[in-house]
């Protein structure tokens, strides 16, 4: 029988480690990731995990470590957040290259400068291009579960590619929620031992790994890359399928929520989504057509759905707590992508929001729900909003 | 110069590195290492004068190559296919044994 617990995001992660019994932990402590190798060393300590648990001495060498022992062939795993992954940011194209699938948890987290310890987006944005899969978790459950989803799709044969978790930094890092702990029959089922198939280390098979590339081959090896993450999307939808069958709970690369018959819908990730939910529900009393979309797969890219999300609004807000600078938010660059070319499109209205852990509250939602219902209405109005933004201090 | 031991390997190698991308472009078969001169980017060149050299071997520990090895009295002998000119054998020689020139063709 799967237990409950309550306990934080953190936990969670460590928790769906332990399940997915790593071989080698490698992590280097980070606010607010610190509790998620201290949890692990716990279990490792206990006997609970067999495991190597490496102790380094920075985020390099911590997913260096990881990249080291997925070539020789196990399960590895680690935590990280903000500068920590920043530190990672070489070696995560170096994972993904070699097509290593490690799976690293991280404590959503903004970016320096000024140093900020609290929860936006940007650190995982910014790894956007390195070809790493990413999943978004709302709550603490999501946190466990979408970690063993990404073992499943990472070490899938026709993937193979590291993968990220995000939850976001306090608001689930050191949050307490109930939490279901699936059990670990199922856990083995559902994801069996890791068997490598190309990236091993055995001195009857000689290989070299991490090889250099001239021009004449370096091309081909990126798009294999490319390539991957294409065939990822149908592997995460049968990942998800299969992951509903054995523990219930269902998955999808877009959630939809009151979206039927919505003339705007708001699109965001992370744990905002929970807070839009019950703005949306908020909304709806007052007959105020709105709906939510929440990006549970970041990348790959899910351009398919966004294109049928498109299709049911008039105008879709995008709600980001990230930037990328002259542009405005990522999805906002990403949706554009999607949409471009569709004979019929929505408007699409970018609100940035809710950085370096700014609340983001119903009032703020107000401000996005002004501007998306101005846009609705054939107005003129800015692509790119900035929310909640503090202008008399400016 | 004599045939090299890989020669079947390398022929494999290349082989496999022109037809078939494996994932995370892993080299399949060993040996790339042998088709991969590094030495063709050098601009200086390590000179050995055999008359100075006392045999402490410095220059041999500190290849970082390493493209040094021993003949059969124990005198350094540079490879030029994969040395590339870093001078640093030339700056451990104690004796002077070893200078960088210029290397022309
Ligand atoms: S120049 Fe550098 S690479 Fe060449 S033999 Fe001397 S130490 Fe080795
Ligand atoms: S360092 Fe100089 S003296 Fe010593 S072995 Fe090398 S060449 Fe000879």
């Amino acid at each position: 029988m799967p237990i409950r617990k309550v306990m934080k995001a953190n936990e969670a992660a460590a928790w769906a480690a332990k399940l997915a019994k790593p071989k080698v932990i490698a992590a280097f402590p980070i606010t607010p990731s610190t509790l998620v190798p201290e949890k692990i060393s716990e279990f490792v300590a206990d006997g609970e995990l067999d495991a190597e648990f490496i102790k380094v001495e920075s985020e390099h060498s911590a997913i260096s470590a990881c990249v080291g022992a997925s070539a020789a062939g196990v399960r590895t795993f680690t935590a990280t957040a903000s500068q920590g992954l920043a530190l990672m940011h070489e070696i995560l194209f170096i994972a993904a290259g070699m097509r290593l699938p490690i799976v690293i948890a991280v404590g959503n987290r903004a970016l320096s400068a000024p140093i900020n310890i609290w929860n936006d987006w940007q650190d995982t944005i910014s790894e956007r291009d390195t070809g790493w899969l990413q999943f978004y978790a709302e709550n603490n459950q999501e946190a466990l579960d979408l970690i063993l989803i990404a073992y499943k799709v990472a070490e899938n044969e026709k993937v193979l590619l590291p993968a990220m978790v995000g939850f976001d930094a306090f608001i689930l890092t050191h949050t307490v929620e109930p939490v279901e702990i699936p059990d670990q029959e199922l856990v083995d089922e559902f994801l069996g031992e890791y068997e490598p198939k190309y990236a091993y280390l055995d001195p009857a098979r000689p290989v070299t790994q991490g090889t250099l590339a001239f021009p004449a081959h370096y091309m081909e090896a990126r798009y294999t890359v490319w390539e991957a993450n294409e065939n990822a999307r149908k592997v995460i939808d049968e990942a998800f399928a299969e992951f509903e069958k054995k523990f219930g709970r269902k998955y999808q690369k877009i959630e939809e929520y009151r979206t039927d018959d919505a003339e705007i819908i708001f699109v965001t990730m992370g744990s905002l989504a929970g807070t839009v939910k019950e703005y949306v529900d908020h909304l709806r009393e007052q007959g105020i057509k709105v709906g939510v979309a929440k990006m549970t797969v970041y990348r790959p890219f899910p351009i398919e759905e966004v294109r049928a999300l498109a299709k049911k609004a008039k105008v879709l807000a995008l709600l980001e707590k990230n930037v990328t600078f002259s542009v405005g938010g990522a999805l906002f660059q990403d949706f554009s992508r999607a949409l471009i070319n569709e004979s019929e499109k929505p408007k699409i209205v970018d609100f940035i929001l809710g950085l370096g852990g700014r609340d983001v509250t119903f009032k703020d939602l107000d401000e996005a729900l002004a501007i998306a219902q101005k846009a609705l209405n054939g107005e003129a109005v800015d692509e790119v909003n900035w929310i909640g933004l503090r202008k008399e201090i400016l | 110069m004599a045939e090299s031991p890989f020669k079947a390997d390398i022929e494999r190698v290349q082989k496999e590195y022109s037809e078939k991308m494996t994932p995370g472009a892993i080299a399949v078969i060993p040996g790339s290492s042998v088709i991969n001169k590094t030495g063709s980017w050098r601009v200086f060149m390590p000179e050995f004068n055999r008359d100075k050299c006392v045999r402490c071997y410095l220059c041999y520990i500190y290849c970082p190559e390493p493209a040094i090895y021993l003949d059969e009295e124990n005198y350094p002998v540079f490879d030029y296919d994969y040395c590339k000119g870093c001078g640093v054998c030339a700056n451990e020689c104690p004796t002077d044994a070893i200078i960088m020139v210029r290397e022309t063709k």
